[in-house]
């Protein structure tokens, strides 16, 4: 196993297990500040927003909203499914068809 | 530090409560154990990584991230981040549990995900209480997750050419599902946004892979202040 993977997986696995495990355990002895858990309670919209909009918007290194642009094309769809329908199954499924289908029609 | 013992019928509850968060994993997970072989992940590694960090999200940024090359430091901060929320839904989980031992809750926190923790709420405060209620949902959701991955990944080493199935757009597609998710008001929309143009300047003129961190950070903050400055006038 590539000891790099292997780091980041060991890594990964610590830093995601305290945070699930920690409060439950220690929580009866520490409050943690409310102002602290709103701010937390912003990390999983801005984590998220900031992951897609440079994968949708940026070819390369450049802003990019033109009809070549097949994720933006795809993603569109994508937005519409998921607020309908608030299944993350249909979302991904209607955004790889969109992708296949954009990708026959102009290669 | 004595662990619970495990009620039959409550297990068996916990199972079947499950049932909606299996659907969810099967296809995710295969998505994901394809794109991990296809960025030249090992079946180990990708069975390694469903068995012991099991966070779907971050699982896929990971590999993302790995696919840019990013530094192992990068990723883990970056994992760290997307898992912090887990600190707030453990945090709501803690009251129904007083009274275990830490033994037992350092295992029941293991199982903690967005969609186990939205189950466990439903299923009402009798089963809240239940570490055998629990341990039957949380193991049942992480079998799930570790198989769907490792046969995905199966898969994927095999398939010569994944760009014909779209699936390089799964991860993308599946952060819109996710995001559109976390859209609950008005706020949430303008921290969303924010995050969104910080992120895409922070890309094109920040050399790294920074841009994530940053933005999220920032716009946090920002939502925090917001927050505050609305409760006061």
């Amino acid at each position: 196993m590539d000891a790099k993977i292997l780091m980041v997986i060991v890594g990964m696995a610590a830093v995601t297990y305290f945070p699930r495990m920690l409060p439950l355990v220690v929580l009866s002895k520490i409050e943690i500040p409310p102002v602290v858990l709103r701010w937390l309670g912003f990390i999983p919209v801005a984590v998220l927003s900031s992951l897609l909009a440079p994968e949708l918007l940026v070819t390369g290194q450049r802003f990019d909203v033109s009809l070549s642009n097949h994720y933006l094309l795809a993603a569109l769809p994508c937005f519409l499914v998921a607020y309908k329908t608030k299944n993350l199954f249909y979302t991904v499924f209607t955004g790889m068809a969109c992708l296949v289908i954009l990708t026959r029609l102009w290669g | 530090m004595g662990i619970f013992r495990i009620e039959k019928k409550d297990f068996q509850q916990g199972i079947k409560a499950a049932m909606p968060v299996v659907m969810g994993f099967l296809p995710i997970g295969m998505a994901f154990g394809v794109l991990a072989a296809q960025a030249g992940l090992t079946v180990g590694e990708v069975f390694l990584m469903s068995l012991i960090v099991y966070a779907g999200s971050s699982q896929f940024i990971a590999v993302g991230l790995l696919l840019t090359g990013a530094s192992p430091w990068t990723i883990i901060a970056a994992t760290f981040l997307v898992n912090s929320r887990h600190i707030l839904m453990s945090a709501s989980l803690a009251p129904y549990l007083k009274g275990n031992t830490a033994g037992t809750l350092s295992i029941l926190g293991f199982g903690v995900t967005d969609e186990t923790y939205g189950v466990a709420i439903g299923a009402g405060e009798s089963y809240l209480r239940s570490p055998s209620f629990l341990w039957g949902l949380n193991t049942t959701a992480h079998l799930t997750w570790v198989i769907s991955t490792t046969v995905g990944s199966v898969a994927g080493g095999i398939m010569a050419n994944p760009e014909a199935l779209g699936l390089d757009f799964a991860l993308p597609a599946m952060f819109i599902g996710l995001l559109v998710g976390q859209l609950k008001d008005g706020l949430s929309g303008l921290i969303a946004g924010l995050a969104a143009l910080l992120a895409i300047l922070f890309k094109i003129f920040i050399p790294g892979n920074w841009y994530i961190i940053l933005a999220a950070l920032i716009t946090a903050t920002i939502g925090v202040v917001i927050e505050t400055w609305m409760q006061k006038y």
